[in-house]
């Protein structure tokens, strides 16, 4: 047996040496894949971002009211102005700038709401778990529209934090399940069981070795969560519940329809902004799907144009079937 | 110098079956001794209760009865404890593809337990022992390797890599769960021997958990056999092998392939 002992492990060790993987492969792990969703989809929130951030310092005040109402786009003003004379690219650079904040601030909160009740109640399990799934369940079902009416009756100042919150509130329950779901499958795998037994404490199997794994999904909970809250934000303003004294594309459009835009032709008001929140979603859904793709390769591969690659062309058929017979 | 000993330990499991719960026992009063330079092997089926005595000595699991004695001393309650023991007895899991985070590389999976467990060394000093590691466990170069995530590894480097985590933080007793049934067959020779050789040079005391008697004969000095949680025969390694008592323990070497037998009975 000796004489086996010594020669098997000469051939581990040249396995060994040749397994060795290229000196690329660290950044390749790194970042995502480039694909053509991803870049459009970037490429759209990147531009937006940008007017938002840019749009509110070289354009007019919003709010300054001239007497030239309802005016087409060109002369002087990019986008035409409104019934009462408002600068409509400025009113739409403000707007911007309040969709976004509320979507991000909205993403953040539901991100942190979610993974806290999500993971730690899972992980924890027992009490906790139940504890935690039960309030989470009351969270889903907490209707966000009625909530927000009787906030708006009793506050008469909304300012748009506390629609944001409210958003929040109402909307992180749906991820927080998710991911739940996900860290119970994690919380039982052997690598986690490997650092309690390596002796970590248990916040730091829970930082380190779990919640780096969970970052596909906390990324896609985000981008779903902005998409959620400028939207809930957009329809809560057009009803007239949204926050006072601001700009965002969901109170653009509802003074556009109190100022008869639609009746009165004035294509300018309305479209924009309209034109934005849905160019926004779509760019942020393309971001989400190409995580998604990242996360669970099956959705990638095989799309139609892809399995069109695969057939063969008429000239290659015409010679497989000549050799066929 | 580490020894563990099990004294009739008992693990209970409530089974819950819509309103009626009952209690399963995984294992029955089990009795065992790792010493150092033994290799104990525990072989079963599925089921048996191997891999929840393996638990119970990593107090992942409490038992129901009974106690786990280290040196003599039960385990004391509480972090500290836990943490002391937990530098004493590692384990080497079934699945080297599951005993690894995906997101970490190799080198963080083998430098944690070094600074948990010997919090005093400098950041050069465990680097050099993650390195120092990776060379007794055959895994040229070290410092390339240590920079590797494992998804860039074959089964069988993982493996080894794994084993490296159990020995950071330099233990006196390993526990290893079926550490090779996952592997190919052509590699697990090579790192059955590689486990047998560091536990000559670290004088370990090794729990082999198996359910092939072969692998167990020929690297244990004592073999278990479980059956529904409770040690039915227990013995030398050839002891066990060549005279079996149990009927199970018959079962398992007949099932085993004998070209000696096959031969005879072809013959004939």
């Amino acid at each position: 047996m000796s004489v086996t002992l010594s020669e098997s492990l000469e051939p581990d060790a040249v396995e060994s040496r040749e397994h060795l993987p290229g000196p690329t492969s660290k950044r390749r792990r790194a970042r995502p894949r480039l694909t053509a969703k991803l870049v459009v989809g970037s490429a759209v929130v990147a531009a937006i971002v940008l007017f938002a951030i840019v749009g509110p310092f070289v354009t007019q005040n919003p709010s300054a009211i001239s007497d030239v109402g309802l005016q087409p786009p060109g002369d002087g003003h990019l986008l035409g102005t409104t019934q009462t004379g408002q600068d409509v690219f400025a009113q739409l650079a403000h707007a911007t700038r309040g969709s976004l904040t509320i979507g991000v601030v909205v993403g953040v909160l539901t991100v942190v709401l979610s993974s806290l009740f999500g993971v730690i109640g899972a992980y924890a399990g027992g009490v906790t778990d139940e504890v935690f799934n039960l309030f989470t369940n009351i969270a889903l079902v907490i209707p966000g529209l009625p909530l927000v009416i009787i906030i708006s009756s009793y506050v008469p100042n909304k300012s748009i934090w506390l629609i944001a919150v409210v958003l929040a509130i109402t909307g992180w329950a749906g991820s927080a399940r998710v991911i739940r779901g996900f860290t119970l499958s994690l919380r039982g795998r052997d690598y986690v069981l490997a650092s309690k037994v390596a002796g970590e404490r248990t916040w730091r199997v829970i930082l380190v070795e779990i919640l780096p794994n969970l970052i596909p999904l906390l990324a896609s909970q985000f981008v779903f969560a902005i998409i959620f809250a400028i939207l809930g934000e957009a329809g809560l303003s057009f009803l007239g519940l949204g926050a006072s004294n601001s700009f965002t594309w969901g109170t653009m459009l509802y003074y556009a329809q109190n100022g008869l835009a639609l009746r009165l032709g004035a294509w300018w008001w309305f479209v924009p902004p309209g034109l934005l929140l849905a160019l926004f979603g779509a760019a942020l859904s393309l971001i989400n799907f190409s995580i998604d793709e990242a996360i669970n390769p099956k959705l990638r591969s095989q799309t139609r144009s892809q399995r069109k690659g695969w057939r063969l062309t008429d000239k290659q058929l015409e010679a497989v079937k000549e050799d066929a017979l | 110098m580490t020894t563990i000993e099990l004294r009739g330990v008992t693990k209970d499991y409530r089974v819950r079956d819509g309103m009626r719960g009952s209690t399963l026992r995984a294992v029955d009063d089990v009795s065992l001794v790792l010493e150092p330079g033994r290799t104990i092997a525990l072989v079963g089926q599925s089921g048996s209760g191997k891999s929840t005595i393996a638990k119970m000595l990593l107090q992942l699991e409490r038992p129901t009865a009974g106690e786990i004695l280290l040196d003599g001393k039960p385990v004391p309650r509480g972090r500290r404890g836990r943490h002391a023991y937990r530098g004493q007895v590692q384990m080497v899991f079934q699945d080297p593809f599951a005993s690894l985070n995906p997101y970490h590389t190799i080198g963080h999976h083998i430098a944690r337990p070094i600074q948990l467990h010997h919090p005093r060394l400098s950041r050069a000093e465990v680097t050099e022992r993650v390195h120092d590691l990776l060379r007794r466990v055959r895994l040229h170069p070290a410092a390339t390797f240590a920079e590797r995530r494992p998804h860039e590894l074959s089964g069988g480097q993982r493996q080894r890599a794994a084993i490296a985590r159990a020995l950071a933080p330099s233990p006196g007793i390993l526990v290893a769960d079926e550490p090779v049934s996952m592997l190919d067959v052509s590699i697990r020779l090579g790192v059955l021997n590689l486990l047998g050789d560091l536990q000559r040079q670290e004088d370990l005391g090794v729990l082999y958990i198996t359910h092939d008697l072969a692998t167990a004969r020929h690297f244990s000095d004592e073999i278990l056999v479980m059956y529904k949680g409770v040690i039915v025969e227990r013995g030398p390694a050839d002891d066990v092998i060549l005279n079996p008592k149990h009927e199970y323990t018959r079962l398992l070497a007949a099932a085993a392939p004998n070209p000696e037998r096959r031969l005879a009975e072809l013959s004939s």
